[in-house]
């Protein structure tokens, strides 16, 4: 059967693609041999291609969205009853084929109302957590509410700051029944004078006029005005009911909605939070207060994110304001543009109670941003280049759904106005009023914690297993769309990329949870049968060390999050007020940009050892020196390189147990200066993708501009069929090759006069020693390094060279746009000169070599190397210093860009002046990379001859093209 | 009903009502101040007379005029003791310890004039009404030494349709003490560094625009402002004798009744325009 469905699927694919075209059309017939037949978790059945299926690893069943391409012929399809709850608090049962997406549902409720603005609308879900959740119309419904009843709601989605703008009265009818059930239940407070008035609007609308014999006296108290509604309540609303004469339900709608759309909650939604880190600059704390661990609520509404303490707003970010939001396991970062004063981008972040909750916050302010403030939908993230998740808003933006309803034509259609029966009963649509709701949720997340302290490895392995069979439907659903115009690439059927999909597996389940039985659980269960056997060769102390490693990692890349702004504010704060002394650093930094982007990004290529890292002072944070990369990470690396140049799965495991022991043992020496390892792509890569398994999704939304959006959502899962397709993909297109380790570089740091001096230190990349010949993969960042040079870097890049930019920082999550240009070749050189007066100045540079390994499938060779002056290593702290001034210059050529950013500062009565220079070559293989290092150093030295050198990193990733050819 | 629509949030500076209080004897040696300043009693006592002169007779408002307490020596500052907006009243519970019983007068009389009454009884929450912007659309609360978090959360809890902010007051007394509202949409504010940065922060905070009218005086930022029938837009501020600069910046206000107050004693002891009254708007309708 697979083989049938396979060579069906390849056959009916322009049929799909037909369909696809139609956005509306009813539920795709999707594949129902398999679904019916075979339980969800069967996906295995995937129709496999021909290639594939000669594979024994059954990874390759994974591969897949082919499957989802597959139409076979029609048999048996499985027909789902769905239960709405409507508006007026009416349940609305309609039948929905099984695989149907949420837009069928959708819209056959909307045909139901005979709504046109539906734009503004949305169907949610509860969770098992009782969670709203929006339906995402792109994917299947049924992997979307996983378990659960088939019951829904229709909600309001994006409150209209102006529903005077809307074009028919029924769509006000709808917002107005929303808002009611806002009212009545809490969500949307409002005083007692405001609930008269929209009671009283609310009667007007649903009885007409006044009439005493019709009415009689006590006509009111059937109806719910308020949370807590009282007979005083209800005789004013009498009262001011009785001056509405003539009023049709219409206008008594309007002015409902008028008076409404004034309350400061209106169309704000609301999530619970705690703050992470110090905001004392961006928030008002009470005096003397410390606001780390602060309970908020984070609330998106129409013109941006509004942070409240208790009822009291203590800040707001506007999305203008915003470059970019992002989230990472429970944490919620936003990326804050400078202010007037400020120099410095800064990275806020906010711990929700869980990683669902992070999630979907995330989601709703995507679509809030993307609704309301772009003209229209940002295309979603092409499939190859996004290791992150897909999700964007896909439907209409106000601007175009105001522009489609004024071209409705229809004469306004007739509708009835339901008695709002439900409001005799004190239940509302979403149930618990808000404080209700609040304490539920934080009873919800203290359980969380504690369960994952106590609870044992099986039942975590069991949720976390659906999280990630959600999350892999999710990014399936959304690879699937955006595969579909180009089918088959030959790639995609590489069998050797898939193992590296699945290596870093394990790592990622590890990285979710804090206490490492549970986790290695949780891998041993997830990962494919090599990966299994290998993981449970791993020594228990082992592992739970490399999973509090993985963890720390982790929670350094949450730290670090795509911002390198982050970076950025920490060496502000450094420079402000560390407790360092001197500034020595000279940073000369060449590397690529991509590579060096994704790194930090991501914060796959550190291992730092801090998992308290978000709770430590940032400066504190850059300084943390990681000692060592962990076992499995090597062992993984190791053993997949093995598999991949074709040794068999027993001799792998083997062998790279013992190398990766080696590695490990081996590497903390030579690492010492390397705060940061790079770690291969693969892992990157593959972390990426088991983001939804291990709860550590990382995603980035940028905004207004420099928009870029990650959200890791990959899911690995071997159920899901059509989740290898896309990885390999990925890789092809993507990723970064890391090759060969060019010895070139340190000799053209010895041919610079600069370098001569410095002392070279070698990093270590575990890789490195096993297989000397072969590229090793590792790229070590230093934190330290990243912080300094690739914030200000991006900064530049930004405002000069947006695009280029975009691929440095994006490789991981949206280097889709870049990864266009597969010939490009970026070198990205970031100096940093410190005069200091004292200077003592480093004279001695480290050196730290990463190898690149080379990996199959991956046509991109990535090359780091940073050399440092010993004192520039120093970590820690920082002389106090006073900021003098910086600027930032970039000068292009045609294929280099060069980034100037230069500080002044006085620490302790000495002047210094730091000078970081980033310097980004593109351009084809034929430039002679080691001599643009060369002169970009010489130069600087010429420029600045009374200035030291304290820190060169390189960066260079080669794209090579591989015969396959990727398109 | 379109009036009470409208009614219900707009109408910004349509007050009808003004409470004031008397001035004690007590003011002049024992009232709080920041300076060492000695207070002329008689001064301030002609002061306040003119102050609630123009109130009441040139203005037209009724003025509910609370009897001086001897024990309370700053009880000239009405505005601390209560929060008025719409028909609700929140009675305050002040920062200092000295003042708390000012706000007794203060619930009797807004009882008086059949407002709804909520009462600050958390004796963890301070909260001085000088600390309280209202600019129509929405609250801004400055933490300072007479105000905290909790009073700002019982606030916005009394007054559920707007948006309460809580800004910080790096300096001065109270929030008010460097900033008022002239008009609707329009924020006075000192030129100093700290009141320049609170108005930032306001901004950043609210959903709505605001127009700013800078002026070199701190003090003399906190200006009384009112919309009133056939008078339109009414701005008290202070003297030209006190503050000649500002002066020639109001003037610029050609839209607004302009009406130069004396305030000079009062000033010593911290106490500005708008200190000195607490203004309602009754409606007629309901």
């Amino acid at each position: 059967m697979t083989t049938e469905s396979g060579a069906d699927s390849e056959a009916k694919q322009p049929q799909e693609n037909k369909e696809k075209g139609k956005a509306k059309a009813a539920a795709e017939p999707v594949e129902p041999e398999n679904q019916s037949e075979l339980p969800a978790a069967a996906g295995h059945s995937t129709p496999a291609r021909k290639e594939q299926e000669t594979q024994e690893d059954d990874q390759v069943s994974h591969q897949s969205s082919t499957s989802r391409l597959s139409r076979s012929p029609l048999k048996g399809v499985k027909i789902m009853q769905c239960k709405v709850t409507m508006l007026d608090g009416s349940d609305f049962s309609v039948n929905v084929e099984k695989r149907a997406k949420g837009h069928v549902l959708f819209d056959k409720v909307c045909d139901h109302l005979n709504l046109m603005e539906r734009d503004y609308f949305g169907v949610t879900y509860r969770d098992v957590e009782n969670q709203k959740n929006w339906i995402d119309p792109n994917k299947e419904l049924k992997k979307q509410i996983r378990t659960g009843p088939w019951n829904f709601a229709f909600n309001v989605k994006f409150y209209p700051p102006d529903p005077a703008q809307l074009t028919e009265d029924i769509t006000r009818y709808y917002l107005c029944l929303q808002l009611r059930d806002d009212v009545v239940s809490g969500r949307l407070p409002c005083s007692f004078a405001t609930h008269t008035v929209l009671g009283s609007y609310t009667v007007q609308s649903e009885l007409g006029d006044y009439d005493p014999e019709e009415l009689g006296s006590d006509y009111i108290s059937e109806l719910r005005f308020a949370p807590n509604q009282t007979k005083e309540l209800e005789e004013k609303v009498m009262e001011l009911h009785k001056t509405y004469k003539a009023m049709t339900p219409a206008e008594a709608e309007i002015h409902f909605l008028e008076n409404a759309k004034k309350l400061s909650m209106y169309g704000v939604d609301l999530h619970h939070a705690k703050l992470v880190g110090s905001l004392n600059e961006s928030l008002a704390p009470a005096e003397g207060e410390d606001s780390e661990g602060v309970e908020i609520m984070l609330g998106v509404c129409s013109s941006g994110l509004l942070i409240y303490r208790d009822r009291l707003r203590i800040n707001r970010f506007a999305w203008p304001k915003i470059l970019k939001i992002s989230y990472k396991r429970n944490n919620f970062y936003i990326k804050i543009r400078p202010g007037e004063f400020e120099q410095f981008e800064s990275t806020i972040g906010f711990k929700l109670p869980n990683h669902r909750a992070a999630k979907r916050l995330w989601k709703v302010c995507v679509e809030h941003h993307t609704f309301f403030r772009l003209v229209s939908p940002e295309a979603p993230p092409k499939k190859f280049m996004s290791l992150g998740s897909k999700f964007r808003y896909s439907g209409r933006t106000q601007a175009q759904t105001r522009r489609a309803s004024s071209q409705i034509q229809r004469l306004a259609p007739l509708f009835e106005r339901s008695a709002s029966k439900r409001y005799n009963m004190s239940r509302s649509l979403d149930g618990a009023p808000i404080t209700e709701s609040h304490e539920t949720l934080m009873k919800d997340s203290a359980a969380d914690g504690v369960s994952k302290v106590i609870a044992t490895g099986d039942i975590i392995a069991a949720v976390t297993e659906k999280k990630a069979e959600e999350e892999k439907a999710e990014q399936e659903d959304a690879q699937m769309a955006a595969a579909t115009p180009e089918p088959s690439t030959p790639l995609r059927h590489d069998t050797k990329c898939s193992p590296h999909v699945y290596s870093s597996d394990p790592l990622r389940s590890e990285l979710s949870l804090p206490s490492s039985p549970v986790s290695s659980t949780k891998v041993r269960r997830r990962r494919r049968e090599g990966a299994r056997k290998r993981a449970s060769s791993v020594s228990p102390a082992k592992s739970s060390d490399s999973c509090r490693r993985r963890q720390a990692l982790d929670d350094r890349k949450a730290a670090l999050l795509d911002e390198q702004v982050l970076l950025l504010s920490a060496r502000k704060q450094r420079l402000e007020q560390g407790k360092r002394r001197g500034g020595m650093l000279f940073s000369f930094s060449l590397h690529l940009p991509d590579l060096s982007s994704y790194l930090d990004e991501d914060g796959y290529i550190s291992f730092p050892d801090l998992s308290e890292m978000r709770f430590l002072p940032m400066c504190a944070q850059n300084f943390m020196p990681i000692k060592s990369p962990s076992l499995i990470p090597c062992f993984l690396f190791i053993f997949f390189f093995l598999l991949s140049t074709s040794f068999s799965v027993p001799y792998a495991i083997s062998l790279s147990f013992p190398l990766a022991l080696c590695l490990c043992y081996l590497e903390p020496k030579a690492a010492s200066l390397t705060a940061s390892i790079a770690h291969g792509y693969h892992d990157h890569d593959s972390s990426e993708e088991e983001e939804e398994e291990t709860d550590s999704e990382q995603t980035d939304f940028a905004f207004d501009g420099d928009m870029t959006a990650t959200e890791s959502d990959a899911d690995e899962d071997s159920e899901m069929p059509t989740q290898d397709a896309s990885p390999p993909e990925e890789m092809v297109k993507h990723q970064t090759n890391i090759s060969e380790l060019k010895r070139s570089f340190l000799e053209t740091g010895d041919t610079s006069s600069g370098l001569t001096e410095w002392e070279k230190r070698l990093s270590s990349s575990p890789a490195r020693s096993p297989r000397a010949d072969e590229p090793p993969m590792i790229v070590p960042l230093e934190p330290e390094d990243t912080q300094d040079e690739l914030p200000a870097g991006e900064e530049t890049k930004g405002e000069v060279e947006p695009k280029l930019a975009e691929s440095t920082l994006g490789w991981v999550s949206s280097s889709e746009k870049t990864s266009a240009e597969p010939q490009e070749e970026a070198v990205v050189a970031t100096e940093t000169e410190a005069a200091p007066a004292e200077s003592t100045g480093p004279t001695s540079l480290d050196v730290i070599e990463v190898g690149t390994k080379e990996v199959p499938v991956v046509h991109t060779e990535t090359k780091t190397i940073t050399y440092e002056s010993a004192e520039g290593e120093t970590n820690g702290d920082v002389d106090p210093g006073v900021l003098l001034s910086a600027q930032t210059i970039t000068s292009e050529t045609t294929s280099t860009t060069t980034t100037t950013h230069i500080t002044k500062m006085v620490k302790g009565g000495i002047s210094e002046t730091r000078i970081e220079k980033r310097i980004v070559i593109t351009g084809d293989s034929d430039i002679d990379h080691d001599e643009a290092l060369a002169q970009a150093i010489k130069e600087a030295k010429e420029q600045h001859p009374d200035m030291s050198v304290t820190k060169v990193v390189v960066h260079k990733e080669t794209e090579i093209t591989p015969e396959e050819g990727e398109d | 009903m379109a009036g009470k629509m409208a009614g219900l949030m707009a109408g910004f500076g349509h007050y009808t009502h003004a409470v004031v209080r008397g001035v004690p004897a007590s003011l002049a040696k024992e009232a709080l101040r920041s300076s060492q300043a000695e207070v002329d009693l008689a001064g301030a006592r002609s002061e306040h007379e003119a102050y609630v002169q123009v109130l009441g007779t040139r203005l037209g408002l009724e003025v509910v005029v609370l009897p001086a307490d001897e024990s309370l020596p700053d009880c000239v500052f009405v505005e601390d003791a209560a929060v008025v907006c719409g028909d609700t009243a929140l009675i305050t519970r002040p920062g200092a310890e000295s003042r708390r019983r000012e706000t007794e007068a203060m619930k009797a009389a807004l009882k008086e004039l059949n407002l709804n009454i909520v009462e600050m009884t958390d004796e963890n929450a301070t909260l001085d009404g000088g600390d309280v912007l209202f600019t129509g659309q929405e609250f801004f609360v400055g933490l300072s030494k007479r105000t905290n978090q909790k009073g700002a959360e019982i606030l916005a809890d009394c007054f559920k349709d707007y948006a309460v902010s809580t800004v910080p007051v790096l300096e001065g007394l109270h929030l008010k003490s460097f900033c008022s509202m002239g008009g609707p949409g329009l924020i006075l504010i000192g030129s100093s560094e700290h009141a320049q940065k609170t108005l930032k922060i306001m901004q950043q905070m609210s959903d709505h625009r605001y127009d700013k009218l800078t002026l070199p005086d701190d003090l003399a930022a906190n200006c009384l402002y009112m919309n009133l029938p056939n008078k339109g837009h009414v701005l008290l501020h202070p003297t030209a004798e006190e503050f000649p600069e500002s002066v020639t910046v109001f003037e610029k206000l050609k839209d607004h009744m302009l009406i130069p107050v004396s305030n000079m004693e009062k000033a010593k002891l911290d106490g500005a325009l708008t200190c000195c009254s607490v203004l309602i708007t009754k409606r007629a309708d309901i």
